[in-house]
C-alpha cells in the first residue's frame, strides 16, 4: 500500500534527469561487469546496468545487439543450452544469480518471462495458468481456481475466457494467447517480469492492450521489455537502455534518452539513421 | 507464343507422362496383389475361420489359434517395445543434444530399423530359444519387440523435435524442472504423433513372418501358454500355402486376406488419429 503514493509522485516528477537521484527508486536487479558468450563469441561486453523495482525498463537496439541475450541472462534461461555462459555478476535483491549451485527453477519462479510468439501449452486455458502454480504450491481446488481467476483478471483476459476455461489455450486469438502467457507468468507471483518483444507478432489493437497491461502491471513488478519498436519503448517504459554490438551504449530515463541522447550512436538509431 | 514457351510445355508433357506412367506401373501390381488376395481369400472367410483351430490336412477347421496367437504376441511385443522406444527416443530428442553418444545411438538405431527381420529372428533364437530349450510365444514377442523399438525410437524423436523450442523455454521459464517440461508439455504436444508411431509399429509387426519362424514357431492347437510354441497368422500362412492340400491353401488365402485387412484398418486408424486435429481442440 505504501507504493501507491510513491508511484503517483514518480509520475508527476517524470521526466527524471538523473534517475539515481530519485528518492523512490529501489534497485531490483544490478548487473555488474556482465559478459556473455555463445561458445567463443562474446555477445555481451562488460554490461553495467541497474533495473528498478516497479518501473519498466526497455532494451532497444538493432538486431543482434544483445538485448534479447541480456534478457535471457536475467532468468538464466540460456542455461538450457550447452555452450552458452555468462561472467560477472547479476544481483537480484542483492544475491548473485550467476553463482553456481543456484536453484534455477526457484529463480525462474521469481523472474517470469513472456516470449515473442505466444506459447500457450497444449492444454486448457485453466490448466495453462494453473501449470506454474501447481509446480510450487499444493492448493485446494477452490483456492487454485481463485488464483487462476486473479491472474486472468490481472492480465485483462478474464472477461473474454471466463465461460470457456476448459477450452484449449490454442483456441484463442494471438493477442489473447499472449495475454494468457502473461497471466501464466504472473500466476506464479514473480517479482520481475521479462518481456521479449511481447507485441511484435500482434496486430495494433492487441499491441495496445498489451501496452496498457504493462502500464498496469508495473505497479507491482520490475518489468523489463525488449522491443524493436521505438515508439513502444517511448510509450511504455520509464527507463531505456540502448545497446549496440553487445555493448550498453546509453542508459537513462526514457524521456531524456529519446529527446536528449548523450551519444551520437543513440541519436542515429532513434532518428532512424541506422538499425 | 515464343519457342521457349512451347519447349517448356513439351517438356512438361513428357515429364508428366513419365510420372503418371511410373505411378500406374506401381499401382498395377498393388491392385493385382490385392485382387488375387480378395478373389482367393473371400471364400475362406467364414464364421468357422474365427472359432475353429487349424485342422490336420483333409478335415475342416479355422484359424482361431493363429488369430489369437498373432494378437497376443503382437500386443505383448508392442507393450514391451513401445515404452523402451519412447524412452530412448525421448533421450535422443530431449537429453542427447550436444552429447557424443546420441549420434551413435541414432545411427545404430537406423541400422536396426532397416535390419532384415530374419536376422532378428535368428538372434532371438540364439539367445532365448536355444537357452530355454524350446520355442515359445515369449521368444516370438521378444523378436517382434526388437522390431518395434527402432520404429518407435524414430517416430518419438521426430515428433518431439517438432515441438517448438519456445514451448519448452516457456515451461522452463515458469520454473518447471526438465522432467515436467518433457512429461507435461513435450509429450502432450507430441502425443498424437507418438501414438501414431506406436500404431504403425504394431501394424508392421502384425505381418512379420521371419522372426516368428525361429521363435514362436507354430502350434497345431489352441494354446494360451506364453512359454510354449504358439500359432500365429504369418507362420500358418507360410506353412499352409506351401502345402499340397487344397483346404490348407484356402485357409492360407483367408489368413492372408484377414491380416491385410487388419493392417489396412490399423494404418487408416493411425492416419485418422494423426489427422484428428491438435490435442484438445
Amino acid at each position: 500500500m505504501n507504493d501507491m503514493p510513491r508511484t503517483a509522485v514518480a509520475r508527476q516528477d517524470a521526466p527524471l534527469v538523473e534517475p539515481r537521484a530519485a528518492p523512490d527508486l529501489v534497485p531490483k536487479i544490478e548487473i555488474r561487469r556482465l559478459r556473455f558468450f555463445y561458445k567463443k563469441f562474446e555477445a555481451l561486453k562488460n554490461i553495467d546496468l541497474t533495473l528498478y523495482d516497479k518501473r519498466v525498463t526497455a532494451f532497444i537496439g538493432p538486431s543482434g545487439c544483445g538485448k534479447s541475450t541480456l534478457l535471457r541472462v536475467l532468468n538464466r534461461i540460456y542455461d538450457l543450452y550447452p555452450g552458452q555462459r555468462a561472467e560477472g555478476e547479476v544481483l537480484l535483491d542483492g544475491r548473485n544469480i550467476l553463482e553456481p549451485g543456484l536453484d534455477l527453477n526457484l529463480l525462474r519462479a521469481k523472474v517470469g518471462m513472456v516470449f515473442q510468439k505466444p506459447t500457450p501449452f497444449p492444454m486448457s486455458i485453466f490448466d495453462n495458468v494453473a501449470f506454474g502454480i501447481r509446480l510450487y504450491e499444493k492448493l485446494p481446488a477452490s483456492e487454485l481456481a481463485d488464483r487462476v481467476e486473479q491472474a486472468l483478471r490481472r492480465a485483462a483476459l478474464w472477461d473474454e475466457v471466463k465461460d470457456k476455461l476448459r477450452q484449449s489455450g490454442l483456441s484463442l486469438s494471438g493477442g489473447q494467447q499472449q495475454r494468457l502467457c502473461i497471466a501464466r507468468a504472473i500466476a506464479v507471483k514473480p517479482s520481475v517480469l521479462l518481456l521479449d518483444e511481447p507485441a511484435s507478432a500482434l496486430d495494433p489493437i492487441s499491441t495496445q492492450r498489451i501496452e496498457e497491461l504493462i502500464a498496469e502491471l508495473k505497479a507491482d513488478y520490475c518489468i523489463v521489455i525488449v522491443t524493436h519498436n521505438m515508439q513502444q519503448a517511448a510509450r511504455s517504459s520509464d527507463f531505456t537502455a540502448f545497446m549496440y554490438l553487445g555493448e550498453l551504449i546509453e542508459f537513462s530515463d526514457t524521456e531524456t534518452l529519446f529527446t536528449h541522447p548523450r551519444e551520437k550512436r543513440t541519436e542515429d538509431y532513434i532518428t532512424g539513421r541506422f538499425g | 507464343m515464343s519457342p521457349l514457351y512451347w519447349r517448356r510445355r513439351a517438356t512438361n508433357a513428357v515429364v508428366m507422362t513419365l510420372a503418371l506412367g511410373a505411378t500406374a506401373l506401381g499401382l498395377v501390381w498393388l491392385v493385382l496383389v490385392l485382387w488375387t488376395l480378395v478373389a482367393n481369400g473371400v471364400a475362406a472367410i467364414t464364421p468357422s475361420l474365427f472359432v475353429e483351430s487349424t485342422p490336420p490336412p483333409g478335415s475342416s477347421g479355422g484359424l482361431a489359434n493363429a488369430i489369437y496367437g498373432s494378437i497376443v504376441m503382437t500386443a505383448a511385443a508392442t507393450l514391451i517395445g513401445a515404452p523402451v522406444g519412447i524412452l530412448a527416443g525421448t533421450y535422443l530428442a530431449e537429453y542427447g543434444a550436444g552429447s557424443r553418444i546420441a549420434p551413435v545411438i541414432r545411427f545404430v538405431n537406423d541400422i536396426l530399423l532397416s535390419a532384415p527381420s530374419i536376422i532378428i529372428g535368428l538372434f532371438v533364437y540364439e539367445v532365448m530359444v536355444l537357452k530355454m530349450g524350446h520355442f515359445s510365444a515369449w521368444a516370438g514377442a521378444t523378436a517382434l519387440a526388437i522390431i518395434v523399438v527402432p520404429v518407435v525410437v524414430r517416430t518419438t524423436e521426430d515428433m518431439l523435435n517438432l515441438v517448438p523450442t519456445a514451448l519448452r523455454e516457456a515451461a522452463a521459464a515458469l520454473g518447471a524442472p526438465k522432467w515436467r517440461v518433457i512429461v507435461f508439455i513435450a509429450y502432450r504436444a507430441a502425443m498424437q504423433g507418438m501414438l501414431t508411431g506406436v500404431m504403425l509399429a504394431f501394424a508392421r509387426i502384425a505381418g512379420e513372418t521371419a522372426p516368428l519362424l525361429f521363435t514362436a514357431l507354430n502350434n497345431q492347437f489352441f494354446s494360451t501358454d506364453m512359454n510354449a510354441p504358439m500359432a500365429n497368422l504369418p507362420v500358418v500362412i507360410f506353412q499352409f500355402a506351401m502345402s499340397p492340400y487344397v483346404d490348407w491353401q484356402s485357409l492360407a488365402w483367408g489368413g492372408a486376406l484377414l491380416i491385410t485387412v487388419a493392417i489396412l484398418i490399423l494404418n487408416i486408424a493411425a492416419r485418422l488419429f494423426a489427422a484428428w486435429g491438435s490435442f484438445g481442440r
